[in-house]
């Protein structure tokens, strides 16, 4: 019992950083909600307010799970996947030819990945979902003995476990990378993923909301601007570069894998603002309170970790170049 | 007790959002008609339900099915409080009708689904009688249309394993049967009012 919690100074100073923000924020809303009194002020006063009391619970959750170790975070991100796939497979139809290979994406296919990741065995978990769940999925459908629509029936699932489990796995699997006389590498490496993700998509969201005037792509995501795109993206990039202390970078090499995060974390909202157009509504779901669904939350999350992953790995803690 | 606990481990397993749109949550008594797709469906309703409220409401189920081995009978009186009906060799002795007719005289509210089986197609199929026969019997309770969503993807016919889809469950505007209106009308607006919110 000697370290049951392993926080580093470095996170825990990251911690009280967000919660000064949080409380600024929390401050800034009351602020708003005892000044706006019109009908739409008050509206926007109460929507700022549940997405910030969301942000705390967020931020305490994963917060919480860091402080376990890699462990705590393999837990809450394999939950987290699982919560992810059932709003996507809630929203693409599906036929009841498919049951069992959901049964088993859900109940078999996601825990063995993230077992995989908490052993740390890179070899399996990196191909696990590529290879042998790509492949086990149309032969369990074509055992289920239904034709119609089959290509895309499969494809449906074999994207729902890339998306919503393999990409989000990429997170908790930083806590592999390991330098000598150095603590807590894979935490401050998830702590800067996230915290550049969400950052980026914040920013971009109150950038694009104050002064966004040219939409960027006005077919998919009528909200997203030009303006927005770019200030949020700068403003990614600079948190990225002066985050810099919680990795093993430094200030330049932070701020370019912070422009990776961001733009990746962009095209993953475009990506999934495009399958849930397709679909017909707005958000995946309605579980995080002014946020929507689990995947509307982490969708920059899904096309950002994997890259910030192999970038890490290619270029700090590659085997093959010792150094 | 184990009632709350399985109730509650339904919602973390389907997220079942109970959409309460043309009445509220209220302990009146009442009759919650549904349509019919899945074993889950009577769940997902009850789980659906404030703890008050589903206290006092009973599912009303196939005696066949739920006598059959222990923990089935175990559940359908200990933990459902279900009202089981027979479906075959029906008597005057044993007419479901006039069992449920006691039941809401004792109080207590129901759940039915009047297509009389689970169905496999989209379509609602009609209506049996029973509903007529209840609202004429007990013109004072109040006849809550419920459309189910997605319980039919969590466990479709024949299958064991459920998939955690997200269910919802809808509930329409109270309806009685009016003075003079005859049983195909009556039935045929049931049908309708659950029809209307599958959209």
């Amino acid at each position: 019992m000697m370290s049951l919690f392993h926080v580093s100074t470095q996170i825990a100073e990251l911690g009280g950083c967000i919660g000064l923000v949080l409380v600024l924020a929390s401050m800034v809303g009351l602020a708003l909600k005892s000044r706006l009194k019109s009908v739409e002020g008050e509206e926007l006063a109460s929507n700022f307010n549940s997405r910030v009391k969301a942000w705390w619970a967020m931020v305490l959750i994963f917060f919480l799970a860091v402080a376990f170790g890699r462990y705590g975070a393999v837990i809450l991100f394999a939950l987290v996947s699982f919560l992810a796939l059932r709003e996507y497979v809630t929203l693409t139809p599906t036929s009841p030819a498919d049951h069992r290979a959901l049964f088993w994406s859900f109940f078999v296919i996601t825990p063995l990945q993230y077992i995989l990741v908490a052993l740390g065995n890179y070899g399996m978990e990196i191909i696990f979902i590529p290879v042998y769940a790509y492949l086990f999925v149309p032969i369990r459908n074509v055992l289920a003995g239904d034709c119609n629509d089959f290509l895309a029936r499969s494809a449906k699932i074999q994207w729902g476990l890339m998306i919503c489990v393999y990409f989000v796995s990429y997170a908790p699997a930083l806590f592999q990378f390991h330098k000598p006389f150095h603590n807590d590498v894979g935490a401050g490496l998830l702590c800067f993923l996230i915290c550049v993700a969400e950052i980026s998509d914040v920013l971009q969201y109150v950038f694009g909301k104050s002064f966004g005037r040219r939409k960027i792509a006005p077919v998919v995501s009528p909200n997203k601007t030009v303006e927005g795109f770019a200030c949020g993206v700068a403003g990614a990039v600079v948190v990225g570069m002066a985050l810099y202390w919680i990795t093993p970078f430094k200030p330049w090499q932070a701020a370019l894998m912070a422009l990776a995060i961001a733009l990746m974390g962009f095209f993953g909202g475009l990506v999934m603002s495009a399958i849930k157009r397709d679909r017909g509504v707005k958000d995946f779901g309605a579980s995080i309170p002014g946020h929507g669904g689990i995947l509307d939350r982490i969708d920059s999350l899904c096309f950002a970790a994997p890259i910030f992953f192999h970038l890490t790995r290619f270029f700090f803690f590659n085997p093959h170049q010792p150094g | 007790m184990i009632a709350s606990i399985l109730a509650g481990v339904v919602r973390l397993f389907t997220g079942v959002q109970a959409r309460w749109a043309e009445c509220r949550p209220e302990t009146t008594q009442r009759v919650y008609f549904a349509n019919h797709t899945s074993h889950m469906d009577f769940l997902v309703l009850w789980s659906a339900l404030p703890t008050d409220v589903r206290l006092m409401t009973r599912p009303v189920a196939a005696a066949d099915y739920w006598r059959k081995g222990r923990m089935r009978r175990y559940l359908a009186s200990r933990v459902f409080n279900a009202v089981l009906i027979e479906r075959e060799n029906i008597t005057r002795a044993n007419n479901p009708v006039v069992q449920l007719v006691e039941v809401l005289k004792g109080g207590d509210s129901i759940i039915i689904f009047p297509e009389g089986g689970r169905t496999t197609e989209p379509e609602i199929r009609p209506f049996k009688s029973g509903l007529y026969h209840i609202a004429k019997a007990v013109p004072t309770v109040e006849l809550i249309p419920v459309f189910l969503d997605n319980a039919s993807r969590v466990l479709p016919k024949g299958e064991f394993l459920p998939i955690p889809f997200l269910c919802s469950a809808t509930f329409g505007h109270p309806m009685r049967l009016d003075a003079g209106e005859s049983r195909d009308s009556f039935l045929a607006r049931a049908h309708m009012s659950i029809k209307a919110m599958a959209g």
